[in-house]
């Protein structure tokens, strides 16, 4: 809770401040500050009498604040939990940007690609035929990828190889740690129904 | 003269009554009116479990045969109660039961509904019928389970964003084959796997299936094989849309899509593939109803491209990745719309704009039928609100929620009261209005002098002075419920007409300037009112100070005293 920093009469620091008032109320923070730390409202002797907004829920006192420009207000905006337990943030899981290694047999270094700039399997072979100057074929269930010496694969959640392909786009979004670029017999071997 | 119609007559009359407020107003006019309507009375309403007993609902109403029961006040949706303050339907339930209530519908709204409350319903009240669960929790799917297997003519079974706990107990096969009589199935709101292959047999045993919500546990492919089995519904909710367009399942659905021509709403899509989207496009057209208010995985032009196709959209929820844009297109497309609500997709964030007030104003100017509105944005300007009201004098629900609660006009710095005003003053009609932004004292006094029709009001973050709150309880006479939270509102406010709160159902104030000893005085006045208050922090017993401000403050009308259920942190005055 040492979030509080010290205002400084005249300097208004609103966009950096780490403040536990809500944005827009410039009165009396140091009373609600202190409220806040003895998790007690302040006394009517001390309530600023320019209407000061009053203290967030006092419950939440032992929150520490987010270094946010935006303080996080209980209850604000009014939506139902359900609703907010709900909600599937447009992110995949874990960090912003869904980045995976892309190797290719016979490269000499690795790649990297953001899996989440990708609508579907087509825009990223295209993506990955870019990158690496070659052509990975048209993708069918019965013979994978038909037409040419690559395959592409990723290793997946249970550490198996696989080819790309098979699974909803979603699903392999969520599966894929890295990928790799099959070659020659291997991947003849994988893709084209030997 | 009407003193001489048998009473078979007048329950003939009362029959066409069809507002629980025409009944209650009908029973009030003489004795023998009151008595041959409560007889004759079949649905009862009950807005707050806590102004009533049930033994005393039975004893009135014995013929009773559909309840709906209201539990926690609103503020609860927002975690502003406590979890366990109250709103158990448990002694309601012991009550019919214990009194041979012929009970065939149950509405609950904010209950706390146990498994053995749902035991209890199913196993006493063989010819239940309906039971719609909103905003409840407290209960599981074994809960769910007795329901299914006990109740032989269910035709609702309606689960409304409720928190439920999953057994993995497989409640969905409970269904026994004799099971017929459904109309409505909405499971949407649980987490867990349904037996797809029941669900199935389930759909295409009953012919009379209107509506079907499902949950995120079902499958494209299963979907398929329902809208096969099931193309007379009207109302989809459909599961986890997520597949290869490319595959055969894919197109079967596209041709099962097309044999529903009797859908008219729509909603689901929690887990959407977009590309899978066209499959819809031909319902569309007859869409009256569309919630896409979950599905934070359509791209903005996807949603666009939808829109499109539904020209005949009455109501629609939605998220604010819209955009402004997109709501044009909403308001070029929509001309039948009455009612709009935009949610935030990105609460956590200090996200970017998503819809501003120009969203706003496009749909009020192209949707001449709009009258309800709930609209989350990142800000909003008077002028902005001038012109809605203007353009849409209808609006009998207007709600608005800056993401900043206190953010002033962002053209002219001031705050929007001129705005809410403009919206009062046009909107004759309105019966319920939410504020947001930086307001004072001034759009209260708006509010008092305009608002003539206005029922419920919710206030956060506004107001400089007790005189705001007084401009209200002074000017709304049909103020039913009040709920404020974090405003400048204390004593003098809440005791200057204490017996205005007898005319309302109920008054929530958190985070305000109001003291424990004006609750007692309040309290001590009015024993017809139930003053709660509400201190988790600070326990509040005899020693209290009276100057200490409450944390939380909730007080409603009641017949029948103070609770025997609240939990130690509240304390009844």
């Amino acid at each position: 809770m040492e979030s509080i920093v010290d205002r400084e009469d005249g300097l208004n620091l609103k966009a950096t401040e780490l403040r536990l008032g809500l944005p827009g109320r410039e009165e009396s923070e140091k009373e609600t500050m202190a409220s806040f730390k003895n998790n007690k409202r302040a006394s009517p002797e001390s309530a600023v009498a320019d209407g000061s907004k009053g203290d967030f829920d006092a419950g939440d006192g032992d929150r520490e604040t987010a270094p946010v420009a935006k303080a996080q207000v209980v209850g604000w905006p009014p939506i139902r939990s359900y609703r907010k337990n709900n909600f599937q943030p447009k992110k995949a899981e874990g960090e912003a940007g869904m980045y995976v290694k892309v190797s290719m047999d016979g490269a000499p270094y690795l790649r990297k690609i953001d899996l989440k700039v990708y609508q579907c399997y087509p825009e990223l072979l295209k993506a990955l035929e870019n990158m690496f100057k070659l052509t990975i074929g048209v993708y069918s269930e019965r013979e994978g990828y038909k037409g040419s010496e690559y395959a592409p694969t990723y290793e997946d959640k249970d550490g198996d190889w696989m080819l790309v392909g098979d699974v909803p786009w979603e699903m392999f979004m969520s599966s894929c740690k890295r990928l790799r670029i099959m070659k020659g017999s291997e991947a003849r071997g994988l893709g084209c129904g030997v | 003269m009407m003193n001489y119609f048998p009473d078979e007559v007048l329950e003939h009359v009362f029959d066409f009554l069809e507002s629980h407020r025409d009944r209650n107003a009908v029973s009030l006019v003489c004795q023998s009116w009151y008595r041959v309507e409560r007889f004759s009375r079949e649905k009862v309403f009950i807005g707050n479990c806590y102004a009533i007993s049930p033994e005393r609902v039975i004893a009135r109403f014995p013929r009773v045969r559909s309840l709906t029961l209201k539990g926690k006040p609103h503020f609860a949706d927002f975690n502003l109660v406590p979890s366990d303050w109250g709103g158990f339907v448990l002694p309601w339930i012991e009550a019919m039961a214990r009194s041979g209530v012929n009970l065939e519908e149950l509405r609950l709204k904010r209950m706390v509904v146990s498994d053995e409350s749902l035991e209890l319903l199913a196993r006493s009240f063989p010819n239940l019928r309906s039971l719609v669960l909103v905003s409840c929790e407290g209960f599981t799917t074994d809960g769910l389970a007795a329901i299914a297997s006990n109740c032989r003519f269910l035709t609702e079974l309606d689960l409304q964003e409720n928190e439920v706990e999953d057994r993995r107990g497989q409640w969905l096969s409970c269904f026994p084959d004799s099971c017929t009589s459904l109309v409505s199935l909405n499971f949407a709101c649980l987490k867990g796997e349904v037996n797809l292959a029941a669900l199935e047999r389930l759909v295409a045993r009953n012919h009379n299936l209107r509506s079907l919500r499902l949950n995120h546990a079902v499958p494209l492919d299963a979907l398929q094989k329902i809208l096969m089995q099931a193309p007379q519904l009207v109302d989809l909710g459909t599961g986890s849309y997520v597949h290869d367009p490319d595959s055969d399942t894919y197109n079967k659905l596209k041709s099962a899509v097309q044999k529903c021509t009797s859908i008219r709403s729509l909603s689901g899509f929690l887990d959407v593939a977009p590309r899978c989207l066209p499959a819809i496009y031909p319902i569309c057209l007859n869409l009256t109803s569309l919630n896409l208010s979950y599905a934070s995985l359509i791209h903005n032009s996807e949603l666009i491209k939808l829109i499109h196709h539904c020209s005949q959209l009455q109501r629609l929820w939605i998220l604010d990745c819209i955009g402004d844009k997109g709501l044009g297109v909403v308001a070029s497309t929509c001309k039948e719309l009455q009612e709009l609500r935009v949610f935030p997709s990105d609460i956590h964030g200090v996200g970017s704009a998503a819809v501003t007030e120009e969203g706003l104003v496009a749909i009020s100017a192209g949707c001449p039928k709009l009258n309800s509105i709930l609209y989350f944005c990142q800000q909003m300007t008077n002028a902005a609100l001038i012109t809605v009201a203007k353009n849409c004098p209808n609006f009998i629900r207007f709600r608005l929620c800056t993401l900043n609660p206190t953010i002033p006009d962002p053209v002219t710095m001031q705050p929007l009261d001129e705005g809410f005003g403009a919206i009062v003053q046009s909107c004759k009609g309105l019966k319920r209005l939410s504020l947001s932004g930086l307001l004072t004292d001034q759009v209260f006094l708006y509010i008092g002098m305009y608002a003539e029709q206005l029922e419920m009001l919710s206030v956060a973050f506004a107001g400089d002075s007790d005189k705001g709150m007084l401009y209200v309880l002074n000017g709304c006479k049909k103020l039913k419920k009040l709920e404020i939270r974090d405003s400048p509102f204390g004593n003098v406010a809440l005791l200057a007409d204490v017996g205005k709160y007898e005319t309302m159902r109920s008054l929530w104030m958190s985070s305000c300037e109001v003291t424990l000893g004006a609750c007692k005085t309040l309290a001590k006045k009015m024993p017809r009112l139930n003053v709660e208050v509400i201190n988790e922090n600070d326990l509040i017993d005899a020693s209290s100070d009276d100057r200490q401000k409450v944390e939380k403050m909730y007080l409603y009308r009641t017949l029948v005293g103070p609770r025997e259920d609240a939990p130690e942190f509240v304390w009844t005055l």
